[in-house]
């Protein structure tokens, strides 16, 4: 009985195997969807932040300002600085604010009335800056004008200073430099991180229809049922399908994972200071410490799937599931920590952590990697066994 | 032979079967007729072990269903209601997948078998052509063929009929007569009282989850008093006449 029956599972997953390959829609949402659409997304993000990066460094930036016709010296070092100052744009300040409200203006000027007066007289001159903090395209033009106007003010305060015959680096008790230790590399982990959130979508994305297809919908095409009348033990027909879920989702990864590293030769990185390179050695290696993720992935959407009634609630719930898994590397993305053994249990964090790891060119512990594998095929055995127990209950069919 | 005693069933508020005793012996076509929710249904798919009784008692081949349902698969060919087959894989890849799983281990022995089936069903035309494109008939003709490939001697037929044309009928009805002339035992629903009589050496009709009569079909004429074998099956469905007793009595 048990030779024959272990073959049971053989022949359903062949059987499914094949199925799954003459339907384009599993096909193309393995191979293509997931896997490509990805790295696309990836490419065109980080296009678009290295180029903002670039530009917002070298181009002039443009200010209106509000009567700046009594603080000429400041406007042409302003003009100096690469900010262009407008003073025609706006009449008043309240024109000036509405402008910024609504995103028209990053970021404005306004010089007091009494400016040249105060400044003449060695009182504060008053200046405000008028901007949205809430709009982060405004950061840079108002860090920029930030610290040109402070770079003036303590140019003058320095004259001022020396004028009285005093050093002007005693109002300077400390002089603060930075030293940025992180390496190209380690920059580039801010972007690439999003690529493990990537890779683990496309890993379950691969094999989410092959999921839907061998289970709820078998059912509601009115195949089950005969083959539920046939002498096999139920929990084989699950090993069967479950294993033609996972290479899929196996095949997916192993795309993903290809079209990343080809995508990365891609990318502009190295404009903004970063290096990224996967090697292949480097990207077996993401390979390996991914795929016990899709043994999770493939436990998890035959769950799913095989509870839901028919093909469509089957698709609403595993589409909501299938952003539960890649939610703890949210979570590390907002709030970073580092690899530690208690953390290689979370399924999905411990493959952000390694895979961060690889990237970074730190290496891994096998440890790590062993703690991540055995939690994460635990997770995708317990999807199995609530499968197990769903095809084993009449409830399945009624 | 198929004996059912007392079989009872309830989803939920619903009763689908009350207390049903009806008996099908080999070598015989048996009808289940009856109304649409009458139970026929429920009650071979306890036969088929995909669902289980909350009391009363089935045996396929002197086997209890519920206590040994693997042996009771081994046995049975099963056709169940609006039953489908692969449309991805070919006809003869349908019935070789149910060959494979039925234990058919050897290729050869396999190749045999499915061949052996498609030359009974006689869809040697189609059997390398995948089957989203067949007709209705075509379907139940593979479907048919996958359920006799490991040579079952009991065949529990749900409403095989549906959907299908004259000739598919007729053609399906000679295949079921042939499995009958090899001794199986043959249980057939339908809700169609010419489609039985036409076919079946005996008839149980089913209303409301209880056998309402059974017999041949002139024990049904005299039992409800009725020429027409309609009128009969009308009548026996209006006014409970409730179990003859008869039809346990399997050899008659």
């Amino acid at each position: 009985m048990d030779g024959s029956s272990s073959r049971g599972a053989t022949v359903v997953f062949r059987k499914e195997l094949i199925d799954s390959l003459r339907e384009r829609r599993s096909v193309v949402s393995a191979l293509v969807f997931g896997p490509l659409l990805g790295p696309i997304m990836f490419a065109i993000l980080i296009s678009f932040v290295v180029a903002r990066q670039v530009d917002e460094i070298a181009q002039p930036i443009d200010v209106p300002v509000v009567g700046g016709e009594g603080a000429e010296n400041l406007m042409s070092y302003l003009y100096r600085r690469l900010i262009d100052v407008d003073h025609d744009r706006f009449a008043d300040v309240e024109a000036l604010r509405e402008a910024v409200r609504r995103g028209d203006a990053k970021v404005g000027l306004v010089v007091a009335e009494d400016f040249g007066q105060a400044l003449r007289s060695g009182a504060p001159a008053r200046l405000w800056i008028v901007a949205d903090e809430s709009n982060s395209t405004a950061r840079v033009p108002l860090s920029r004008l930030r610290s040109a106007l402070a770079e003036y003010g303590r140019a003058i305060g320095a004259n001022r200073l020396r004028l009285r015959g005093i050093d002007p680096f005693v109002g300077r008790p400390f002089a603060v430099l930075m030293d940025d230790v992180s390496t190209p590399s380690a920059r580039a982990i801010l972007l690439l991180g999003m690529m493990t959130y990537f890779l683990l979508f496309s890993t379950l994305l691969g094999g989410t229809q092959v999921a839907i297809d061998t289970t709820s919908g078998e059912r509601e095409r009115g195949s089950l049922e005969p083959l539920l009348t046939l002498p096999v033990p139920r929990r084989l027909l699950v090993f069967g399908k479950l294993a033609a879920t996972f290479v899929f989702m196996a095949a997916s990864l192993a795309v993903a994972v290809a079209s990343f590293a080809v995508a990365v030769r891609f990318l502009p990185l190295a404009k903004i200071g970063m290096t990224a390179n996967l090697p292949l050695a480097v990207c077996i290696q993401i390979y390996l410490v991914m795929l016990p993720f899709a043994v999770l992935g493939a436990g998890l959407m035959m769950v799913v799937a095989s509870y839901t009634k028919n093909f469509r609630e089957a698709q609403t719930y595993t589409s909501i599931a299938m952003v539960v898994p890649p939610l703890p590397i949210l979570l590390v993305v907002l709030n970073p920590i580092q690899p530690s053994a208690p953390w290689m249990l979370v399924p999905s964090l411990s493959q952000h952590l390694l895979v961060t790891g690889l990237i970074k060119g730190e290496g891994v512990d096998a440890i790590h990697v062993l703690a991540s594998a055995v939690s994460t095929v635990a997770a995708g055995a317990l999807g199995a066994l609530a499968t197990v127990r769903r095809y084993g209950s009449e409830k399945l069919l009624i | 032979m198929i004996e059912v005693e007392n079989l009872s069933k309830r989803f939920g508020k619903v009763q689908a079967l009350n207390a049903v005793r009806f008996a099908a012996a080999d070598g015989q076509i048996t009808g289940l007729l009856g109304p649409n929710g009458a139970g026929k249904s429920t009650a071979l798919r306890i036969l088929c072990t995909v669902l289980r009784a909350d009391a009363g008692t089935a045996r396929v081949g002197g086997v209890e269903v519920g206590a040994d349902p693997v042996a009771v698969r081994n046995r049975i060919g099963v056709l169940p209601h609006d039953s489908n087959v692969y449309g991805n894989l070919t006809a003869r890849e349908n019935i070789a997948y149910y060959a494979a799983l039925q234990g058919l281990d050897r290729k050869a022995e396999r190749a045999h078998a499915v061949d052996r089936v498609i030359a009974m069903l006689g869809i040697e035309d189609i059997a390398g052509r995948r089957a989203k494109g067949f007709s209705q008939g075509q379907r139940i003709r593979v479907a048919l063929a996958r359920s006799l490939v490991h040579d079952p001697d009991t065949l529990i037929l749900d409403e095989p009929t549906n959907g299908l044309d004259v000739m598919a009928t007729r053609a399906l009805r000679d295949v079921v007569r042939e499995r009958r002339e090899a001794g199986c035992c043959i249980l057939f629903s339908s809700h169609i009282m010419q489609e039985v009589a036409a076919l079946c050496d005996r008839i149980v009709i089913l209303a409301a989850g209880t056998v309402s009569v059974a017999g041949t079909t002139d024990d049904i004429r005299a039992a409800t008093d009725c020429e027409d074998l309609e009128d009969a099956f009308v009548r026996a469905l209006d006014s409970g006449i409730g179990w003859t007793g008869e039809e346990v009595a399997v050899g008659r």
